[in-house]
C-alpha cells in the first residue's frame, strides 16, 4: 500500500502535502479501498475556509459515507472539478489525479505537525 | 476469534478482502462492488453464503413444529420444494426471514447468520415447552453453501453437475452427486438474477472450488466470485428485504409487504396481531425512492414531507445497474403513494426523491 513520505496524514486518512504555502489534500490509497466504489465526493467551494481537524467535505461509496478532515487552517484556492463527473478517479488515483482540495494556508509549519507516514500506518494499524 | 467458512482459502487466493460479518470472516469484495454487480447482473457471480444458518428438523412432530413456528402453511409442501417464509414473534415482529425446504426424511431450514443462535434458542424452546417429537440440528458448520447467480449461470451449472436445471421450477430443489458427494441444488437466490443456491460437504466445498479459482481469474471467465458488498447492492436493486434493514422484530410481515409469505387463515406464532393488522392495514409501508441527485441515503435517515417526517431510510445505495441512487424507506401508509415527491435528510443536507414502487431492476 503505497504511503508516501513526501506528505503528512491525518489519522481520518487525508494526506496533505505541502508546496510553498499551499498544501494540497486528498485521501490515502487505504481509505480509498476501505470506501470502495466511489459515488459522490462533496467538496467546499474555492474562497472558502477550512479549519485544522474540522470537516471539509464528504465522501460517498456504495458502502459508506465519511466526512473529509482539514489538518490545516487556511482558504480553498482550488477544488478537484473533476471529481464531480468522475468521482471513481478517487479510487483510481488517491494520490494524484484524486485529489481533493488545496488550500493557501496560514502558518505553513501546520503541515509539518501532522503524522509521517510511518506514523500514519502505526496509529491506522497497517 | 471469527469463524471462517470452508472458502477460506479460496477467498484468499482470489485476492478478497475479508470483514467480520456476524461473526464470520466473509469476503466484502475481491474486485470491485460496483464491477462485481454487473458481472452478475451481466454474466455470473459465485457467493459464498456458508455463514448462513442451515438448521436440519425431522421427527414425527416437525411438520406440526414448522405450523406454529413459520408464517406458511407447510403441510401441503412437497418433497423438493422450498418456500421464503417468516418467523414471528407473539407481536407479529418479524425474528428472521428463512427458506424452508421439504426433504424426504427432515426439513431445512436456511435462516440469517446473524440470528442462528437466536432462530435455535426460538424453536428449541417451542418445542421443548409444547413438547414436539421433533429433533433440531444445526448442520451450518459441517457444510458449505454457495449462491450461483446470473443469466449465464443455469447452462453453466446444468452441464457441470448434469442435472436439467432449466426443468427445475423456481424455488425447486434437488440432490446430485458430484465426485461421489453429495449435494443439493436449489433454483434461488438473493440477486433478482436466475441462478441457484447449492449446499454440499464442507470438503467437498473446497475440491469444488479449488478447480475453478483458476478458471475465474481469467478476465472474461463466465463466472466470477462476488462479495457481500455486491449482494447487498444487487438485492437492494431487486427490492429484497435484508434482516436487520427492512426486517427487524419491531416490525410486522404485514407492513413489510410481505403479505404474500404469510397465511391468516391458519394459526401460527404471531397470528392474532398480524390479523388486527391485515384488517386496519398498515401504519407504515415499505416503499421505494428514487433520489435526485447522486447522494445515497442511508439507514436511519429521516423522510419528510414539507417539515413533517413521514419515515425513515432502511436501505440506500448508488445503484450500479441503473446508474442512480436508490433506497428503501417505512413510510407513513397514508403518504406512501408511487409518484410523490418528498425529502431526504441526508446528514442535515436535503435531498429530493420520488416514492417508487418496488423492485426497481427486473431482468
Amino acid at each position: 500500500m503505497p504511503v508516501p513520505n513526501d506528505r503528512r496524514y491525518l489519522q481520518s486518512h487525508e494526506w496533505h502535502q505541502l508546496s510553498g504555502d499551499i498544501v494540497t489534500i486528498g485521501i490515502t490509497q487505504i481509505a480509498a479501498d476501505e470506501l470502495t466504489d466511489i459515488t459522490y465526493v462533496k467538496l467546499p467551494a474555492v474562497g472558502a475556509t477550512v479549519s485544522a481537524n474540522a470537516p471539509f467535505g464528504e465522501v460517498e461509496s456504495v458502502k459508506a459515507t465519511s466526512d473529509l478532515n482539514s489538518g490545516v487552517s487556511g482558504t480553498v484556492t482550488a477544488v478537484n472539478t473533476g471529481l464531480i463527473a468522475n468521482p471513481g478517479l478517487v479510487n483510481a488515483d488517491p494520490l494524484g489525479k484524486g485529489w481533493m482540495i488545496k488550500v493557501k494556508v496560514t502558518d505553513p509549519g501546520q503541515v509539518a505537525k501532522l503524522l509521517s507516514a510511518d506514523e500514519y500506518l502505526e496509529k491506522t494499524g497497517h | 476469534m471469527l469463524k471462517r467458512t470452508p472458502l477460506y482459502d479460496f477467498h484468499v487466493s482470489c485476492g478478497a478482502k475479508m470483514v467480520d460479518f456476524a461473526g464470520w470472516e466473509m469476503p466484502i469484495l475481491y474486485r470491485g462492488i460496483v464491477e462485481e454487480h454487473l458481472q452478475t447482473r451481466a454474466s455470473g457471480s459465485l457467493f459464498d453464503v456458508s455463514h448462513m444458518g442451515r438448521i436440519h428438523i425431522s421427527g414425527s412432530a416437525a411438520v406440526t413444529l414448522l405450523d406454529k413456528l413459520l408464517t406458511r402453511n407447510v403441510s401441503q409442501q412437497r418433497i423438493g420444494q422450498s418456500r421464503y417464509s417468516l418467523v414471528c414473534n407473539p407481536a407479529g415482529g418479524v425474528l428472521d426471514d428463512v427458506i424452508v425446504s421439504k426433504h424426504a426424511k427432515h426439513w431445512l431450514i436456511v435462516c440469517n447468520a446473524s440470528n442462528r443462535e437466536k432462530i435455535l434458542k426460538h424453536i428449541t424452546g417451542v418445542r421443548d415447552s409444547a413438547g414436539f417429537d421433533a429433533e433440531i440440528s444445526d448442520q451450518t458448520e459441517s457444510t458449505a453453501m454457495v449462491a450461483v447467480q446470473g443469466p449465464a449461470v443455469i447452462s453453466l451449472l446444468s452441464e457441470a453437475l448434469d442435472i436439467d436445471i432449466k426443468s427445475m421450477k423456481r424455488y425447486a430443489f434437488e440432490n446430485g452427486t458430484y465426485m461421489m458427494s453429495r449435494f443439493t441444488l436449489f433454483r434461488s437466490g438473493y440477486t433478482g438474477e436466475d441462478g441457484a443456491e447449492v449446499i454440499v460437504s464442507a470438503g467437498t466445498a473446497q475440491n469444488m472450488v479449488k478447480s475453478l479459482s483458476g478458471e475465474m481469474s481469467k478476465p472474461d471467465a463466465p463466472i466470477k466470485p462476488a462479495g457481500l458488498g455486491a449482494r447487498d447492492t444487487l438485492r437492494l436493486e431487486a427490492g429484497m428485504p435484508l434482516y436487520g434493514h427492512e426486517l427487524i422484530e419491531s416490525v410486522d410481515p404485514i407492513s413489510a409487504g410481505l403479505n404474500w409469505a404469510v397465511d391468516l387463515t391458519r394459526d401460527f406464532i404471531g397470528v392474532e396481531p398480524l390479523r388486527i393488522i391485515a384488517a386496519h392495514g398498515p401504519a407504515k409501508k415499505l416503499v421505494g425512492l428514487d433520489l435526485h441527485g447522486p447522494r445515497i441515503a442511508r439507514q436511519g435517515a429521516a423522510v419528510k414531507a414539507g417539515e413533517a417526517i413521514i419515515g425513515e431510510v432502511t436501505s440506500g445505495t448508488f445503484s450500479p445497474t441503473l446508474k442512480r441512487s436508490i433506497a428503501m424507506a417505512f413510510v407513513d401508509a397514508a403518504r406512501a403513494n408511487d409518484g410523490d415527491n418528498v425529502d431526504v435528510d441526508l446528514r442535515g443536507a436535503s435531498a429530493s426523491a420520488k416514492i417508487v414502487a418496488l423492485p426497481f431492476y427486473k431482468r
